[in-house]
């Protein structure tokens, strides 16, 4: 049902019939095959252990995959073109927020220069704009991840890749970020690609969902979720929304069943 | 803070004062009665009474010793912490060099420092053989600990510092040293006494050769003239250096690490 859709919109990245093995000897990835297309938010789901987040680090170029391929569109790879955000916020304890929004530019220059004015710019997307002079140890989890995800959007990436950022905060936190991280998406269009293993967290969020099954890590199955954007507390408590997160776990049940027991 | 609280740790920090102090002034107390009434001669035990007259009496002689041996293990220390994390970075950019060096740093790390100064005395001035002591002596825990703390990188960092292509250049400056930084403070802190050791033991062993004038020298001169009251002074002018050099280094550390390293970090959040 992907290959229809696929040849409408235009592919960003696509990751064809991948496969990873580790020094170990664990399959972690075997013929995976995923589009990601042009400003779209698709969430990766999947039990532990389906290789989502390995798939991830295979976009990013942090891992190389043992089999298969990974074509971007041209110009859109490489460094600086990616955002990535991870499970914990991933900052330098001992520089400022402003100075980890930065490091981006540090590392690679800023093209067209005015990077203090774009670290500005990021801060005050994610909330955080009176917040550049404090240290991260000095905010709380949720504005710890704020700051992450100013940093990987700060270079206007072309793709957005998120392994379960708000896995550890609360509940109310995670509610509002992502709100939060809908109405900043809404606003740049940038493509996103989010792992969880959150059903509600991938309805909430996702144009798409893509359904992992373990031992070897693949995709399992699809769900387009066609709710119109802005999203917010009436799309939450709406039947809609209880419906697709019905089909998702389905779908998820499934996918679980097919990957063995854990 | 709860107010009751608030008193307690009050009290709490009088009391880390107050007891080492009692505890001190017990001690001394006790010394010089017992040396009194037992009519103890000076030259089998001083009175401290008669330490502190003969610290402020010898004060010039001893002080210029305090400061021949200060500025051995300053110099030691500078030179360890230059050679430690020098050597450190090396070791970690090639892999070769480390397994080429690493074994003889340990070498010299495990062979007791008195039994190498007097070879040194023999090939080097006597100035220099000191010197060498006191680094050989603090280098090792500066080494140890800056390998390490270029070792404990985030992974996460370091995936982050790869996805924007960062130079190998730039992983060290932005990422690894400033890692390292409160592994290397904690070397350099056990380093700043480690080089007054180093000092002191080789300016003993130059002190039976008949030269020198750093502090340990005074303490094995005095012990030749058992000028006991003077080995005592010079002992405790040692003991307050040493103390002094931890505190300064524990200082350096705080205010490097205070606004984001947890070991740095108040109590109280």
């Amino acid at each position: 049902m992907a290959a229809a859709t696929a040849a409408s919109s235009n592919v960003l990245v696509a990751l064809r019939g991948v496969g990873k093995a580790f020094p170990s000897g664990t399959l972690a990835l075997a013929g995976l095959d995923l589009e990601l297309r042009d400003g779209e938010f698709v969430s990766l789901l999947g039990p532990s252990g389906c290789g989502k987040s390995t798939a991830l680090r295979i976009i990013a170029g942090l891992s190389e995959p043992s089999a298969g391929a990974v074509e971007w569109q041209a110009g859109k790879g490489g460094h600086g073109r990616i955002g990535f955000v991870f499970q914990e916020p991933t900052l330098m304890p001992w520089a400022s927020v402003f100075n980890n929004v930065l490091l981006p530019f540090k590392l690679k220059g800023a093209p067209g220069g005015h990077a203090a004015e774009r670290v500005t710019a990021a801060l005050a997307r994610v909330g955080l704009a009176n917040f550049g002079g404090a240290y991260p140890r000095e905010l709380s989890g949720g504005m710890r991840m704020r700051v992450s995800i100013a940093r990987a959007l700060v270079t206007e990436p072309a793709l957005l890749l998120m392994d379960e950022p708000f896995a550890a905060l609360d509940e109310i936190t995670r509610f509002k970020l992502n709100n939060d991280l809908l109405q900043v998406w809404q606003t740049l269009r940038t493509t996103v690609a989010f792992v969880t293993h959150s059903v509600f967290e991938s309805v909430y969020l996702s144009s798409r969902i893509v359904v992992m099954a373990a031992r070897p890590g693949r995709v399992y199955a699809e769900v387009p979720i066609d709710a119109p954007y802005p999203r917010g507390q009436d799309f939450r408590t709406s039947a809609e929304y209880a419906a697709l997160c019905r089909r998702t776990s389905a779908a998820l049940a499934q996918a679980m069943a097919a990957g063995g027991e854990q | 803070m709860k107010p009751h609280a608030a008193a307690r740790e009050n009290r709490d920090r009088v009391l880390r004062i107050a007891l080492p102090v009692a505890v001190l002034a017990l001690g001394l107390t006790a010394w010089e009665v017992v040396v009194r009434l037992d009519n103890i001669p000076p030259y089998v035990l001083p009175a401290p009474l008669l330490v502190l007259q003969t610290l402020v009496a010898d004060r010039v002689l001893l002080l210029q010793s305090l400061l021949v041996t200060l500025t051995t293990t300053f110099e030691g220390f500078l030179l360890a912490t230059v050679g430690g994390i020098g050597l450190a970075v090396l070791f970690n950019q090639s892999r070769l060099v480390e397994y080429s060096l690493y074994p003889y740093a340990v070498v010299l790390q495990v062979t007791p420092i008195i039994a190498i100064a007097p070879l040194l005395l023999v090939y080097l001035p006597q100035q220099t053989a000191v010197l060498v002591c006191a680094w050989i002596v603090a280098f090792f825990p500066v080494l140890a600990n800056t390998t390490l703390g270029l070792r404990s990188v985030d992974r996460n960092l370091a995936d982050l510092f790869s996805l924007y292509g960062a130079a190998r250049g730039q992983v060290l400056m932005r990422l690894q040293l400033p890692s390292a930084l409160p592994y290397m403070l904690a070397g350099l802190r056990i380093a700043g006494g480690l080089s007054l050791i180093g000092a002191v033991a080789a300016e003993i062993a130059a002190g039976s050769a008949g030269a020198g004038s750093g502090l340990a020298f005074r303490i094995s001169e005095a012990q030749y003239r058992l000028n006991i009251p003077r080995m005592f002074a010079a002992l405790l002018l040692l003991s307050v250096a040493g103390i002094a050099v931890f505190y300064l280094l524990s200082l350096v550390n705080y205010l490097a690490l205070r606004r984001w390293h947890e070991s740095a970090l108040a109590a109280e959040r």
